[in-house]
């Protein structure tokens, strides 16, 4: 791993240099009063990871269970709630929050220049409208937990005797502080930009999470009032979603699709800009298709808006209807396939160094291009009729959001492991960990695919003899995944303590963040940074 | 942010992560128009449940609406109109330094509010009265049990509409009036002069939109046709 060779170091390290945001300030108050914008996404970070471990149970007891046909370890009705559980905890406490509000948070105002994001009393407060929905989110759990499907659908959600009240406020009140974070990275985009970096010299990380903050200011208020409706409905029994009353169950899902469909783009467009980031780093190139690849995160952000009624084509709704927002649904690839093509073209001629940030990246590439190519089957709509709630479904989806979104994450983990914490992790583990998981998700999923074209349905607790090789399959693979997530988790947190010290840049990156010392002091800059070039591009060689 | 160094001569008002005091007025009125944009999708939902509602249940809706009185709900509206005029002189009597004219046009702004609700009140008390409600479930203390528009299918669902839309404005009543309270606090306290003031500014932006949503709500629930 001798090829690195980071740019001349501009500080000798005879200079003092400030106390890291670590050292700035101690004491217990001195996180929970934090306005800090690294501090508060650290806590986000911790947050999340926790409960991507509490969702990953819900999973492997699901995948458990369905070893065999019939009972293996629980009864169905427990069986309902698991696989809600696993949903909801994963959607919205897990993948929604897991980039832009950690990773983002950390990053975002780094690789902008600036001290801060703009409101950092909002961003303090968004934390803790986190921890107050994931309180209510808990207290669901413990006192008979939801059997609705994580979707709430009417008029499951209005007859279901389970918590889905508390559950429903829960996810209610983490909206809140999406849109939060969302509206503090608009304006701190706006406002707090370094001299000389204009729109088109941020970071593709910027722009991905700029219109993914786009999407969570003008969709999530949408689900606030739906789930505000469904709260009226099972107290008040109102009549406009439960069919017993002269509701209407479609309306519902109209509804709710209409925040979740672009939700889905809130998982996936940050991770993107990862991928953009970690490539061109990686590559030792400037990204191909800058402006392309920057103009696709804010289409798809616009497009994604449109297609919400690609759930529903089974709901009864309009063939007409279906026929457009299929139309639709296909032009999401567009934007889509530009990304891909446009960070295949950046490997090419690159000189590919290969780290475990890269090595994410790369199963990015095969698990996302896999789950964005089969939900164009699904898109389809004569197809979708036979495939509608199968296991080719959840097969699709998972590879989208765990393939794509949790392999970005997990890849920009490790790739701003060094400049969050100051030290480097073990690369041969990390390298074993993002293997195992590789290999363990295609288990996992690829079965599915299987199963779901052969008709098994999604959330069923029993299922025919004849699937039950697959199933087992698919079951062993989650334990794999699950053991390469243990490896990347120890891999992490070991370095904590024996980790070697990091530089300021350990990969070459050519971004704001790589400017400053690992980690950075509490204002982020010794001097404010002035920007004279594009994010990536590299100082030609030196003559 | 707010309560962050105030320098001497009371030119400059700014947190520190923000180059210029002009550049933090202009961020933070950026962040109020989107979080503005928030309210009015957070609305939209009940604007399309009852869209949907009102054209699948076109009869209903009209009889159900004229057990409501429009003459409460136009008075509603005056006080609020009137109470944005107010608003947006104590916005400007903030940026030409007449402190004592602020506070004063901020404290008939939330005297409109109070207004307002009061006149909600009497609406509301009255339909649990008669028993105008949104439940459709009988036996509970919100159920509908009006007589009187039989032959008209689910006039709950009407109320239901009613209750939410007018609930969650109400609601947004109460904020605002909050949030003109702190203001009039701070103007009082001497926070503001003509070149920090937008606090004020942000208020006001908020209050307008509380009373624009209202301008919505009239028509759609009292004057139905």
């Amino acid at each position: 791993m001798t090829q690195f060779s980071p740019p001349t170091p501009l500080a000798q390290d005879d200079r003092p240099r400030p106390p890291s945001f670590y050292k700035a300030a101690s004491g217990l108050k001195s996180w929970l009063y934090t306005l800090d914008h690294k501090r508060i996404g650290i806590m986000y970070l911790v947050s999340v990871l926790t409960f991507f471990l509490v969702g990953g149970v819900f999973a492997l007891l699901v995948r458990t269970e369905l070893l065999t046909p019939g009972h293996t370890i629980v009864d169905a009705n427990t069986y309902n709630r698991l696989f809600t559980l696993h949903g909801a905890v994963m959607v919205f406490l897990v993948i929604i929050p897991s980039v832009p509000a950690s990773l983002g948070n950390l990053i975002l105002p780094l690789q902008l220049g600036a001290k801060d994001v703009a409101f950092p009393r909002l961003n303090l407060m968004s934390y803790y409208v986190y921890v107050c929905g994931a309180l209510f989110a808990l207290y669901s759990i413990v006192t008979g937990a939801v059997d609705t499907g994580w979707t709430f659908y009417t008029p499951y959600s209005t007859t279901s005797q389970t918590s889905v009240i508390s559950m429903t406020l829960a996810v209610f009140i983490l909206g809140f502080s999406s849109i939060f974070t969302g509206l503090n990275f608009i304006a701190t985009t706006h406002s707090l930009r370094a001299p000389g970096m204009t729109f088109f010299r941020m970071p593709l990380f910027v722009w991905a999470l700029y219109a993914t903050s786009v999407i969570q200011v003008l969709a999530t208020p949408v689900l606030a009032i739906t789930l505000l409706l469904l709260i009226a409905e099972r107290v008040l029994h109102v009549g406009i979603f439960d069919p017993a009353i002269g509701g209407d169950p479609v309306l519902f899902q109209h509804f709710f699709w209409f925040y979740s469909h672009p939700a889905v783009y809130i998982m996936i467009v940050p991770g993107f800009g990862i991928i953009s980031d970690i490539i061109s780093c990686f590559a030792r190139k400037a990204i191909f298709g800058y402006r392309a690849i920057a103009m696709s995160s804010i289409s798809i952000a616009i497009i994604g808006f449109l297609v919400w009624g690609h759930h529903m084509f089974t709901s009864g709704q309009s063939e007409l209807a279906g026929m457009i927002f299929s139309f639709l649904t296909f032009l999401v690839a567009i934007p889509t396939a530009i990304k891909v093509l446009n960070w295949v073209a950046t490997l090419y001629k690159g000189s590919i160094v290969l780290r475990t940030p890269m090595w994410y990246t790369l199963g990015f590439l095969f698990l996302f291009t896999i789950g964005g190519l089969t939900g164009l089957y699904l898109g389809t709509m004569s197809i979708d009729l036979h495939l509608h709630d199968t296991y080719f479904v959840v097969a699709h989806f998972h590879y989208v959001m765990m393939g794509g979104t949790m392999f970005a994450f997990i890849g920009g983990l490790h790739y701003w492991w060094p400049k969050i914490t100051g030290r480097m992790y073990n690369e041969t583990l990390g390298n074993i960990a993002c293997l195992t998981a590789f290999i363990g998700f295609n288990m996992t999923f690829m079965s599915q695919f299987v199963l779901g074209t052969q008709g098994m349905p999604r959330r069923y607790y029993s299922y025919l003899d004849q699937f039950q090789p697959l199933h087992a399959f698919s079951s062993v693979g989650s334990y794999v995944l699950g053991l390469g997530f243990l490896m990347t988790a120890i891999c992490l947190i070991s370095s904590l303590k024996s980790g070697a010290k990091a530089s300021d840049n350990p990969w070459g990156g050519t971004t704001l963040e790589w400017k400053t010392s690992s980690p950075p002091p509490l204002e982020n800059f010794e001097e404010p940074p002035v920007v004279t070039a594009g994010p990536y591009d590299r100082a030609p060689a030196q003559h | 942010m707010s309560t962050a160094t105030l320098s001497n001569n009371r030119e400059y008002h700014q947190a520190h992560h923000f180059p210029t005091a002009r550049l933090e007025s202009e961020t933070s009125k950026l962040g109020m128009w989107i979080f503005l944009a928030t309210e009015i999708l957070l609305f939209s939902g009940l604007f399309m449940a009852y869209s949907a509602y009102r054209y699948t249940h076109a009869e209903m809706f009209k009889a159900a609406h004229q057990l409501l009185d429009w003459k409460l709900g136009a008075v509603n509206t005056m006080v609020l109109i009137f109470s944005s005029l107010t608003m947006a002189l104590g916005v400007r009597s903030a940026q030409t330094n007449k402190r004592g004219a602020t506070i004063g046009y901020l404290l008939v702004t939330l005297l409109c509010a109070c207004a307002f609700l009061v006149v909600k009140y009497f609406e509301y008390s009255h339909k649990l009265h008669v028993g105008t409600l949104p439940g459709g479930e009988p036996g509970h203390w919100f159920s509908y049990t009006y007589k009187g528009l039989e032959g008209y299918e689910q006039p709950w669902t009407f109320f239901g509409c009613y209750f939410l839309m007018t609930g969650l404005h109400g609601l947004h009543v109460v904020i605002g009036m909050i949030a003109i309270l702190w203001a009039m606090f701070r103007s009082i306290r001497g926070d503001f002069h003509s070149k920090y003031y937008f606090p004020v500014e942000l208020v006001g932006l908020y209050w307008h939109l509380v009373d624009l949503i209202w301008i919505y709500l009239f028509p759609l629930l009292y004057l139905v046709g």
